[in-house]
């Protein structure tokens, strides 16, 4: 039983880092329409930033506390995901307002080769790390229920935290406010948006602005268990199941697709694994996502696909 | 009618607009007085909608200005003519259809919202009252369409006719003072047409909303509209009030069928 919790909630925290790109992917989706490609590319751009600046501040300021010189860095690199966020829309979305999704989806694959090299041109192509003081040792807790208690990763529980909250500040922007309204109705359509004054330039800015942060937190968290690293692109990957799963218009559904694959691929690798050779948490995702494409395209959460004949 | 119509209001020079080859709107001019019901009639790709979606900026004439209100645009869009006072509605319903009809009427208020971001993300002082005054504009579009029973209800879930009624009712939530309909009868039951022609005069008689439309049932054009223009083929063929239109022998062979 302890192992089993074990598992669980290794597989929760897990999980909570995929709704995190996850995220990134959704917002987009649901305030433009189109499915972001460059959400990766995004991610590692926002990591390096990060990684860099830390590495860089203390020697141009010359401060010796590592936290205010992390707390400078991530600002400098929210603010650089914000300009990037518009150049963007300046240079990419704006020509393309009313275009079908194809097209945007290409423009996002362009957006992302451009990110990926721009960023390593200015920040370097070496692995960097990122230390935000995570504490990194273990807890063992309920160790009176248990038989020797469960072993947390203190550090998979504060991401998970930190993941947990962000997520629940956007889904309410989304929901409760005004701006959150007015980027839902440019998700739905364009141009009785446009007919009714909603600014479509000034949400978009808005809407790769919030995925810019997002892909920051993700990267900042990913970065700092991984390294910063070319490879940290493909995380991205990981969200893509997530999405499917969830369904691409639901911010709940990021949160619940994600722990979802988070857990199926713990329970299913430590409990099936042995069965069957291992490696099941490489594929179990990817697996799980093409049952949801056959039997429920549009996710748990999704909006029903429905068309009047 | 207590209405008075007024001075020209929306005037349109000379527009032309083409499609690569194809001509949509030829050489077009034709005013709109403030406060009245200006209709634009003619056969199936006439260029109504084009007409339409010329004023409220959607295309771009490549000849032609827009007046309004004494001001000149060479180049509309939709922001501006939105900013301008200008609301539409579509003749294939545009509604926000994950969106119930209350979230759908306030994203019409969208332009008069002042606080910014930052107060809505704290739900700030400001912003909840701000929130809550549109709310209450919201509500009274809602008791005027008495559309009370279904302001919860997902859009995507209405029956065709409820939903044209919620775009109109969109479109009344920005308190426009000119008013585009793109067929806002189209595919109804005498019912609802008869309910839908009720709210546009109502509309016109209280708030003294000029109102632009399109529509393909001749009776009810010629019943409520105080000025018709015609078009055929992008050409204009006639404008004046109904008994003139309807005399008008162009408009006959073109339109209301001729008599060989």
């Amino acid at each position: 039983m302890g192992f089993f919790l074990e598992t669980l909630i290794g597989g929760l925290m897990a999980g909570m880092l995929y709704s995190l790109v996850a995220l990134g992917f959704v917002l987009i989706f649901k305030a433009s329409g189109v499915f972001n490609f460059a959400q990766g590319a995004m991610v590692l751009f926002a990591a390096l930033a990060m990684a860099r600046f830390s590495a860089w501040i203390p020697q141009w300021l010359g401060i010796d506390s590592r936290f205010l010189a992390n707390t400078v860095a991530f600002l400098l690199a929210g603010a650089l995901m914000f300009v990037v966020a518009w150049l963007i829309e300046r240079l990419v979305l704006r020509h393309l307002v009313n275009q079908e999704g194809a097209t945007l989806l290409m423009a996002t694959l362009g957006i992302a080769y451009v990110l990926e090299g721009v960023g390593t041109s200015v920040f370097g192509s070496d692995i960097y790390k990122i230390d935000v003081g995570m504490p990194k040792e273990p807890v063992m807790i309920l160790e009176g229920a248990f038989e020797g208690g469960l072993l947390i990763n203190k550090e998979d529980f504060v991401a998970a935290l930190i993941a947990a909250v962000l997520v629940g500040l956007l889904a309410l922007f989304f929901q409760k406010t005004a701006t959150g309204r007015a980027l839902r109705a440019v998700a739905d359509d364009h141009q009785a948006a446009q007919s009714i004054g909603i600014p479509l330039n000034r949400i978009w800015v808005i809407v790769w602005c919030v995925a810019g942060v997002v892909a920051l937190v993700a990267g900042v968290i990913w970065g700092s268990k991984l390294g910063v690293q070319f490879s940290l692109a493909t995380v991205a990957l990981r969200g893509l199941p997530v999405v499917i799963l969830g369904g691409l218009t639901s911010i709940p559904g990021a949160i619940i697709g994600g722990l979802i694959i988070g857990v199926g691929e713990k329970l299913s690798e430590v409990y099936l694994g042995p069965m069957i050779g291992g490696g099941i948490e490489i594929w179990f995702a990817y697996q799980l996502a093409l049952l949801f494409l056959l039997f429920r395209p549009q996710g748990l959460f999704g909006e029903k696909i429905i068309d009047r004949v | 009618m207590s209405r008075q119509i007024g001075e020209v209001i929306l005037n349109l020079k000379n527009v032309s607009l083409a499609f690569g080859g194809v001509k949509a709107l030829t050489d077009i001019s034709f005013d709109v007085r403030e406060h009245e019901i200006r209709a634009i009639i003619g056969p199936n790709g006439a260029g109504k909608s084009s007409m339409l979606n010329v004023i409220n900026g959607v295309y771009r004439p490549q000849q032609g200005e827009i007046i309004l209100r004494g001001q000149h645009f060479s180049k509309m869009n939709p922001y501006k003519a939105a900013k301008a006072g200008i609301s539409r509605t579509f003749q294939n319903i545009a509604l926000f259809k994950g969106m119930n009809v209350i979230d759908n009427l306030m994203t019409g208020r969208n332009l008069q919202i002042r606080s910014n971001l930052i107060q809505q993300a704290f739900w700030w002082g400001p912003a909840r009252r701000e929130e809550l005054a549109h709310r209450v504009k919201v509500e009274q579009v809602i008791d005027f369409l008495e559309i009370q029973y279904i302001r919860k209800t997902p859009v995507g879930r209405l029956p065709y006719g409820l939903q044209k009624r919620v775009d109109l009712g969109r479109a009344l939530a920005m308190e426009p003072s000119i008013l585009l309909l793109d067929e806002p009868m189209a595919g109804m039951n005498v019912e609802e047409k008869q309910d839908m022609c009720r709210f546009i005069l109502d509309v016109n008689d209280q708030f003294g909303t000029t109102i632009v439309l399109i529509e393909h049932d001749m009776a009810v054009v010629m019943d409520i509209s105080d000025r018709v223009v015609v078009l055929d083929y992008g050409k204009k063929i006639g404008d004046g009030d109904p008994d003139e239109v309807r005399a008008n022998p162009e408009v006959i062979s073109a339109y209301l069928g001729a008599s060989h």
